[in-house]
């Protein structure tokens, strides 16, 4: 148990509180995982039913995999996150360094706006962004989806690139340059090598959110550019089925391989 | 990198070129063309006339309006609170009580939160849904009803998509704050002769109190704007502010008044961030 230090009096105390904190904390941890674990069991039934267990099978996934569409889906999905990704790195990464290198007129209105994109509600964001591409004339398709959400992946690689080049050594920079090398040699051989884990963070991050972005893209995306969420949105309106248990199975395991994969290498990187 | 000199602009001009035309032209100026809409008169047909007509937001005091927007405010609120009551102490066994567990505790509950949304609240719709479902066998098997309830589709459902949902958004900045706070104080306050309790609510909780905000913050403003969770889960009588919003553009295409109440959410909601960064200042937003 954590509180060690603790002296005799309070201890005998507080042994009944602990254990009904135990059983409370438990419950809790069920609330959290039992509608998932529901989810993966189901999506093994052999009969259509996803809440009646009748046997194993993988035939939903096999349908899964026969199922063009979500196929289709998962390839838009993927287009778009990574392009969105490609793209937010670049421009949050320049932003977090004029913001955390640059004192300028309008820092705070650049900080604010920034900010402001990370809280908006997304419905605000998605119909906004709809009544601008409306307005321009810009037809609904993949290239929207990729505008929009290049624009709410920029301000978290900004924040996440930011706090790596807080926690940075200034001085290694300056003996680079007092040694004659240019801004630019500078950045390339000393910053970037120096902020690349916070970059990457950043980029992982821009990728989760894109991939998963369901209301944005909703507003914003047109007839046949359906992503992976905006596929799924539309099975769960269809009616439950195992498919969909199957789908979201594949979905989470995906992630959770990717994130727990790129936060092992990420603090491999930050140790060495 | 000295200050001032062409090339020091230059450098910062080529910077911040990228995100000022990106956020400038896909961020700022579609919300101040929804400013300028919500203002405008839609006619019959979808199309709409700038100008200025105040109608759009009187029209959200229509009963009609006012229902949705009041449940939508007691369904958020009701959310934050449920969360701030079930994270919390979950917050304060893993800080307190984990110990080497500590770590694998929080990531158990940061992984759900990276699982998309839609996925978790697919997850309730079958739980909740039909006579035979899951949790109606369950809640029979309790004895906690001796026939099948009405789950799904009710705002009961919709709080408790939210509050699943949400968990963990309220949790880990109470996790952080937690963290921080220096345990030394718990133990001067116990042997100065506080009970447990009473360290409890005079030191730990008011020292919590950022966490608390920003984890409050953090669920109030998503489950306001929320409509993936009330469209899945809620039924007619549940419409939330999102669906309704949702409806004006895509249904309705009424955009003046759907803008006026999108102006309405982000004001309000973007004022209620503003009033916290004033009060406890970025630092403690960024830490989540």
């Amino acid at each position: 148990m954590g509180d060690t230090k603790g002296g005799p009096v309070y201890r005998g105390l507080g042994k009944i509180p602990d254990q009904v904190l135990l059983l409370f904390a438990s419950l809790v941890y069920l609330f959290l995982y039992a509608p998932i674990m529901v989810l993966v069991f189901f999506s093994f039934n052999s009969t259509k039913s996803t809440q009646v267990w009748t046997g194993f099978s993988t035939q939903w996934y096999g349908e899964l995999i026969r199922d063009g569409s979500v196929l289709g889906a998962f390839k838009i999905s993927l287009i778009v996150g990574l392009t969105a990704t490609a793209i937010a790195t670049v421009i949050g990464t320049l932003t977090a360094l004029a913001l955390s290198r640059h004192d300028f007129r309008g820092k705070t209105f650049a900080d604010s706006a920034i900010y402001a994109a990370t809280v908006m509600p997304e419905i605000v964001v998605g119909v906004s962004l709809l009544v601008f591409f409306v307005a321009a004339t810009v037809e609904l398709g993949i290239v929207t989806i990729i505008i929009a959400h290049v624009a709410f992946c920029i301000s978290f690689v900004t924040i996440v690139v930011r706090a790596r080049l807080s926690g940075m050594d200034r001085s290694v920079e300056e003996a680079a340059q007092d040694l004659g090398a240019t801004p630019v040699q500078t950045f390339l051989r000393v910053t970037l090598p120096l902020i690349l884990p916070g970059v990457m963070a950043g980029a992982l991050l821009a990728f989760t959110l894109s991939f998963d972005d369901f209301v944005i893209t909703f507003f914003v995306a047109g007839v046949g550019s359906s992503t992976l969420p905006l596929k799924i949105y539309s099975m769960i309106k269809f009616g439950v089925s195992p498919v969909i248990n199957a789908l979201s199975t594949v979905v989470m395991v995906s992630t959770m391989v990717l994130i727990l994969g790129g936060s092992r290498f990420l603090t491999r990187r930050e140790n060495a | 990198m000295s200050k001032g000199g062409r090339g020091w602009t230059l450098r910062l001009a080529g910077l911040l070129s990228p995100v000022t035309v990106w956020l400038g032209l896909f961020f700022l100026i579609p919300l101040l063309l929804i400013v300028a809409y919500s203002f405008g008169k839609s006619g019959v047909y979808g199309g709409l006339t700038l100008g200025f007509y105040p109608g759009n937001y009187l029209k959200v005091f229509d009963p009609l309006y006012l229902e949705i927007i009041v449940r939508t405010l007691v369904i958020a609120l009701t959310n934050t609170f449920l969360c701030l009551l079930v994270g919390y102490p979950l917050a304060y066994f893993i800080t307190f009580k984990g110990g080497r567990y500590k770590h694998i505790l929080i990531l158990l509950v940061m992984i759900p939160f990276w699982t998309s949304l839609l996925l978790r609240t697919y997850a309730w719709v079958v739980i909740l849904g039909g006579d035979n479902g899951i949790a109606n066998r369950v809640l029979q098997f309790l004895h906690i009803t001796d026939h099948p309830l009405t789950l799904i589709f009710t705002p009961q459902a919709v709080t408790m998509g939210m509050v699943y949902s949400y968990l963990p958004f309220m949790i880990l900045p109470l996790y952080a704050a937690l963290e921080k706070f220096d345990r030394r104080l718990k133990e001067a306050a116990q042997d100065l002769g506080a009970s447990r309790w009473h360290t409890f609510w005079r030191v730990t909780f008011p020292l919590s109190m950022p966490g608390v905000i920003a984890g409050s913050i953090l669920v109030f403003i998503p489950s306001a704007g929320e409509f993936v969770i009330p469209n899945l889960l809620g039924g007619a009588r549940s419409m939330l502010v999102g669906t309704l919003i949702q409806q004006q553009f895509l249904e309705a295409r009424d955009w003046a008044f759907g803008s006026a109440l999108a102006v309405m959410l982000a004001v309000l909601l973007v004022g209620a961030i503003m009033f916290y960064v004033r009060r406890v200042g970025t630092e403690k937003l960024e830490e989540v």
